[in-house]
Order: structure tokens, then C-alpha cells, then sequence
């Protein structure tokens, strides 16, 4: 669908609309998202972020506007014109390509941190059981956590937990990490191990969506900042433009309250 | 007798005292007393014939009554769990023909009495004679005459069984309501579809709420089997009644029956301690319920816990 001279976006939004029975929660947000680019989603609390997030891996179903991740939409497929929705098999490998991590972790609870992580690759990608572990033990190496695989999560503090969520995240080898708030549920010591992380996945190449409140994370390493406002999009752009320049009143505005 | 529970954690080192309790004491000493003279009362009266007790105890028409009671309970509670698990999930459903037939199904046999749905199924040849599989309203494959499908084991079987499904599927959907959204949400970003997602994720989170009552209903369960009696199923009770309408030693009989029973719920509370362990897996409290649970507690063994966690979690590690 694209041509052979630009780039198929990772994420490429178009007037997409949400509504929770009669409430709008999106009106209308276009975006595209780059390979390899790091998008940062600003913007107060109800402003629709989670929503947003939620969509683009098809956790929620958009009402209206189209949706593709790296060419394709999660949840249906075209035909004849008409959307078709897709078997949930489908739906969930297409899903698979999308990793989340959530601002509660999301961990389960009932499986150690390795059986975490080896969880889906052997079961939803049929990968063999020793492979998967030697890749999940490298992953828990990249977090720094090589000592807690055998751990539960409730042993581990908030910090490390999401740590090993971005972990399991990865072992599905994403195209797209979506990050909802990573470090809200933090105490304040803990944020920066979790950053780091993060930082060095942007460093790495991977393309990420971040709704964050780390002002300092999204200044030193978006590409790009997005600040949505009500269901849209009021101000996009590089961070020194949004966080110096903000053309916007509702930007100047959210920018003043956070710091 | 007298127990004292201590489930103060690790104890400095070095000697130590205990703080004086002259009141757990005092308790513990009036609780003794009682039950030696409860004990007393019990085996000082000849009126309770424990001879007579001890002479049916192991005889072979109770020890019959027995395993037919035993496989009563295990073969409902199958029933009950497997189907009231499928009515559970259907009760999800988004459909609201599937998630409304389990509701149904649920009021019907929660509505009437159990004894009224097994004298239904012993009966059924009177409303229907035969019984036959095949094509909806069109030519049958096979077919039978209901009195030779419905004996009383089957009726009883299927009475006790589909009765139970209805409140077992309540309990499971409870347990899977415990388990909170966002475990949903995970699991979906992961790639996994919706039934792998219920088996690897939410039903063994969801067994933490669910074994306990399921536990209960078992136990409930062991006696519910003397009500099919009616159908003249010479289960443990109905074993001893029969005795006894012989011999007119009543008593004895409900006692030899009761040691049964009691027996049975003493081991029934041991694998139930048991089995909630295991699934306590993650949420650091590996002790279990029940009998099980309380030896634990008093021997504070902690066997299948790895020291390092063990050391971790005392070292105060969230
Ligand atoms: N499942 C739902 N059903 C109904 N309303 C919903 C649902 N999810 C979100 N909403 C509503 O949509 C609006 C946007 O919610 P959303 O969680 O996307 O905001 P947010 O920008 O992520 O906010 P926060 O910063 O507080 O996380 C809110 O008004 C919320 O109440
Ligand atoms: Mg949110």
C-alpha cells in the first residue's frame, strides 16, 4: 500500500474515533509513528492516552478511522472494501507483534519470573523449551535481573517487576513496544532502573510509544512528543519545540502543572 | 489435648523466656478437663454397645456401603467440577443464547430440591422410554430403552453430579472474577488467545478462591450421597440402616456409620490442605488450610520453601 520510496510507518493512525457508549474518549487522532522512532504521549489524566494505547494493539476496538501496525490492521482484514474481523487466532499473532507493558505489570503472579517469560514464546509461538529459557536468561541479563529468575513476582519490588515485564515483552521479539505509564506506580527510587531500560531499548533501534509523566525521559530520548488534550491531538512535535515553544495554550497549560 | 499455637516468627537467638500467659494457661486446663469427661461419657455408657460397634465396623455390607458412597462423592464431584467449569466459562460468553442457557441451567437445578431431581432421573422411563442419539428431529443411530440405561447408580450419578455443576459453576465463576483485568490484558498483549488465556492464566490464579468451597462441597458432598437411599442405593448410610432395621441396634450402626464419615472428611481436609499449597505458588503464604495446614503451622515445617527465599523475604525483600 505504500510506494517503493517512503517508509510503511510502525504505527499509522487515521481519524481514529473511540467511544465508550455515549462518551467519546477519541475524536479524530491521526498519527504516524516511524520505524525506530520513540514517541512520547503526553497529557492529562482522561485525556484518552491509555485509549489510544489500547487501540493500536486492539485491546479495545475502535469505533471509527483505521488503525495499522507495520502495514496491517490487528484485528480485521479487507476484503472486497468491507472490513472483515479477523478469526481470534489471528487477531492474537497479529498482537503478538505488539508488546505492552503496563503501568501495573501485569506480571502473573502464579509463575516465576523465568516462567514468565517463557510462557508465550513456547506457547503461543511454539518455540522449544530450551531455547526459549537460553533467550529469556539473556533478557533477564539485559534488565539486570539475571539472579531472580527462579524468584516470584510478590518477592520482587515494583521496580524489578516491571523490569521483568519489559523482559517478557521482548521475548516475543515485538516490532512496537507500547509503554502506559512504566513508572507510575513506582516509588521514586525505583523509576531510574526502570528508565534506564528504557533508554537502552530506544538506544537499541526498538520503536516505542511511552504515556509518561518523565518529563526529563521524554526531553532526553523522544523523537518525538505528543500531547493529547480532551480525545486529540493539540501538539506534536521534537521535544525541544513542544517543552520551549508549545503552540498551544492547553500545552502551556498541562506543561505548567507537571513542571 | 491442649494445643497452644505459636506462629511467632523466627525467635531471637541466644535464651529466651516467654512473656507468662496465665490465662492461655487456665484455658487450656478447662478445655482438658471438658474433654476427658466428654471421653468418659462417651465410653463409660453401655448403652452406646461399642461392641456391637466394633463387630459391624469392618464388616463386609458397610465397607460395600462405603466404597459406594466413596465412589459416589468422586464420581458427582467430577461431574459437578467439569460441567460446572464449562458453565462458568459459558457464563462469560458473549452470546447472550450461551451465556443465558448457563444462567438458566443454574436456576433450574439451584431452584429444586435435590431430591426431587433424583427421584426425576430414577423415573424417567416413565416419561420417556427410550432414549436415542442421532440427527435433531430426524432419523436416530442408536437407541435404548431408559430402563436399562437409568439404573439407580446412573440416577443417582446423574442427580448428585448435575446438581452439584450448578453450584460449582457459581463458586469457578467467582474464583475467576478474583482474578484481577489486567492479567487479561497481559495475557492478550503476549499473543495468547482467549481458551489458552483461561487455561494458563485465569483458572489457576482463579483456583486460589475456588478450592477451598470446592473443598466444602466435597466434604458436603460425602453425606449429600446418603439422601440416595431413596432409590435403594445401599450407599454407607442406607448399608447401616439396613443392619439395623434387622437388629434394632440403631445407635451403634449411626455411630459405625458416623466413624466412616468422620474418617473420610478427616482425610478429604488433609488433600484439600494439600492442593490449596500448591496453588498458593506466588502469594507467600505455602501453609494451606484445613488439618493439613494447622500440623504446619504447629511444626513449622517449611520443606518445599528454598532457603534463599526463605532468607529473602525475612530480609524484609517486597
Ligand atoms: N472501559 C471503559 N469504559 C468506559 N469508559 C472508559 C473506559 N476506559 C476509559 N474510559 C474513559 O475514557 C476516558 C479516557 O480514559 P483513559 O484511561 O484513556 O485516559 P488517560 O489519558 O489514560 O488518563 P490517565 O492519565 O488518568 O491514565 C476517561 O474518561 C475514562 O473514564
Ligand atoms: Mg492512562
Amino acid at each position: 500500500m505504500t510506494g517503493s520510496t517512503t517508509v510503511t510507518p510502525m504505527v499509522h493512525a487515521d481519524n481514529v474515533w473511540k467511544s465508550f457508549g455515549h462518551l467519546d474518549v477519541l475524536k479524530g487522532i491521526s498519527l504516524d509513528v516511524l520505524p525506530g522512532e520513540v514517541v512520547c504521549l503526553l497529557g492529562s489524566s482522561g485525556s484518552g492516552k491509555t485509549t489510544f494505547l489500547r487501540c493500536i494493539n486492539h485491546l479495545e476496538r475502535i469505533s471509527g478511522g483505521e488503525i495499522l501496525v507495520d502495514g496491517q490492521r490487528i484485528g480485521y482484514r479487507e476484503q472486497k472494501g468491507t472490513l472483515v474481523e479477523l478469526p481470534e487466532r489471528e487477531t492474537a499473532r497479529r498482537r503478538a507483534e505488539t508488546a505492552m507493558v503496563f503501568q501495573q505489570f501485569n506480571l502473573f503472579p502464579h509463575r516465576t519470573v523465568l516462567e514468565n517469560l517463557v510462557e508465550a514464546p513456547i506457547l503461543v509461538k511454539r518455540e522449544p523449551r530450551a531455547e526459549a529459557t537460553q533467550r529469556a536468561l539473556g533478557m533477564l541479563a539485559r534488565v539486570g535481573l539475571s539472579d531472580k529468575a527462579g524468584a516470584y513476582p510478590n518477592q520482587l519490588s515494583g521496580g524489578q517487576q516491571q523490569r521483568v515485564a519489559i523482559a517478557r515483552a521482548l521475548t516475543m521479539r515485538p516490532k512496537l513496544m507500547l509503554f502506559d505509564e512504566p513508572t507510575s506506580a513506582l516509588d521514586p527510587e525505583l523509576v531510574g532502573e526502570v528508565l534506564e531500560v528504557m533508554r537502552d531499548l530506544a538506544r537499541g533501534g526498538m520503536t516505542m510509544v511511552v504515556v509518561t509523566h518523565e518529563m526529563s525521559f521524554a526531553r532526553d530520548v523522544a523523537d518525538r512528543v505528543v500531547v493529547m488534550d480532551d480525545g486529540v491531538i493539540v501538539e506534536s512535535g521534537p521535544p525541544e519545540q513542544v517543552f520551549h515553544h508549545p503552540e498551544h495554550a492547553r500545552t502551556r497549560a498541562f506543561l505548567a502543572k507537571v513542571g | 489435648m491442649a494445643l497452644t499455637l505459636d506462629t511467632s516468627s523466627p525467635r531471637p537467638t541466644g535464651p529466651t523466656r516467654r512473656r507468662r500467659r496465665p490465662w492461655v494457661w487456665v484455658g487450656n486446663v478447662v478445655v482438658a478437663v471438658l474433654a476427658v469427661m466428654l471421653l468418659h461419657a462417651l465410653l463409660a455408657n453401655p448403652n452406646f454397645q461399642w461392641d456391637v460397634v466394633g463387630h459391624y465396623f469392618f464388616s463386609g455390607s458397610i465397607l460395600q456401603g462405603l466404597v459406594k458412597t466413596l465412589l459416589l462423592t468422586a464420581l458427582s464431584m467430577v461431574i459437578g467440577v467439569v460441567l460446572g467449569t464449562v458453565l462458568a466459562v459459558m457464563r462469560r460468553a458473549d452470546t447472550p443464547i450461551v451465556s443465558g442457557f448457563a444462567a438458566l441451567y443454574i436456576w433450574f437445578f439451584r431452584g429444586t430440591p435435590l431430591l426431587v431431581q433424583l427421584i426425576f432421573w430414577y423415573n424417567l422411563s416413565s416419561l420417556y422410554t427410550s432414549l436415542s442419539l442421532g440427527v435433531p428431529f430426524g432419523p436416530s443411530l442408536w437407541s435404548a430403552s431408559t430402563n436399562s440405561l437409568i439404573s439407580p447408580f446412573t440416577a443417582a450419578l446423574l442427580g448428585l453430579g448435575l446438581n452439584q455443576a450448578a453450584y460449582t459453576a457459581e463458586i469457578v465463576r467467582a474464583g475467576m472474577l478474583s482474578v484481577p483485568p489486567g492479567q487479561l490484558d497481559a495475557a492478550a498483549s503476549l499473543g495468547m488467545p482467549g481458551g489458552m488465556t483461561m487455561r494458563r492464566v485465569i483458572l489457576p490464579q482463579a483456583m486460589r478462591v475456588i478450592i477451598p468451597p470446592i473443598g466444602n462441597e466435597t466434604i458436603g458432598m460425602l453425606k449429600t450421597t446418603s439422601l440416595v437411599s431413596v432409590l435403594a442405593m445401599p450407599e454407607l448410610l442406607y448399608s447401616a440402616q439396613l443392619i439395623y432395621a434387622r437388629t434394632y441396634e440403631t445407635m451403634p450402626l449411626l455411630i459405625v456409620a458416623s466413624i466412616w464419615y468422620l474418617l473420610v472428611t478427616s482425610v478429604l481436609t488433609l488433600v484439600q490442605g494439600e492442593i490449596e499449597r500448591r496453588f498458593a505458588r506466588g502469594t507467600g503464604d505455602t501453609r494451606g488450610g484445613g488439618i493439613g495446614g494447622l500440623v504446619r503451622r504447629f511444626t513449622r515445617v517449611h520443606a518445599e520453601r528454598p532457603a534463599a527465599a526463605v532468607a529473602m523475604e525475612e530480609a524484609g525483600a517486597r
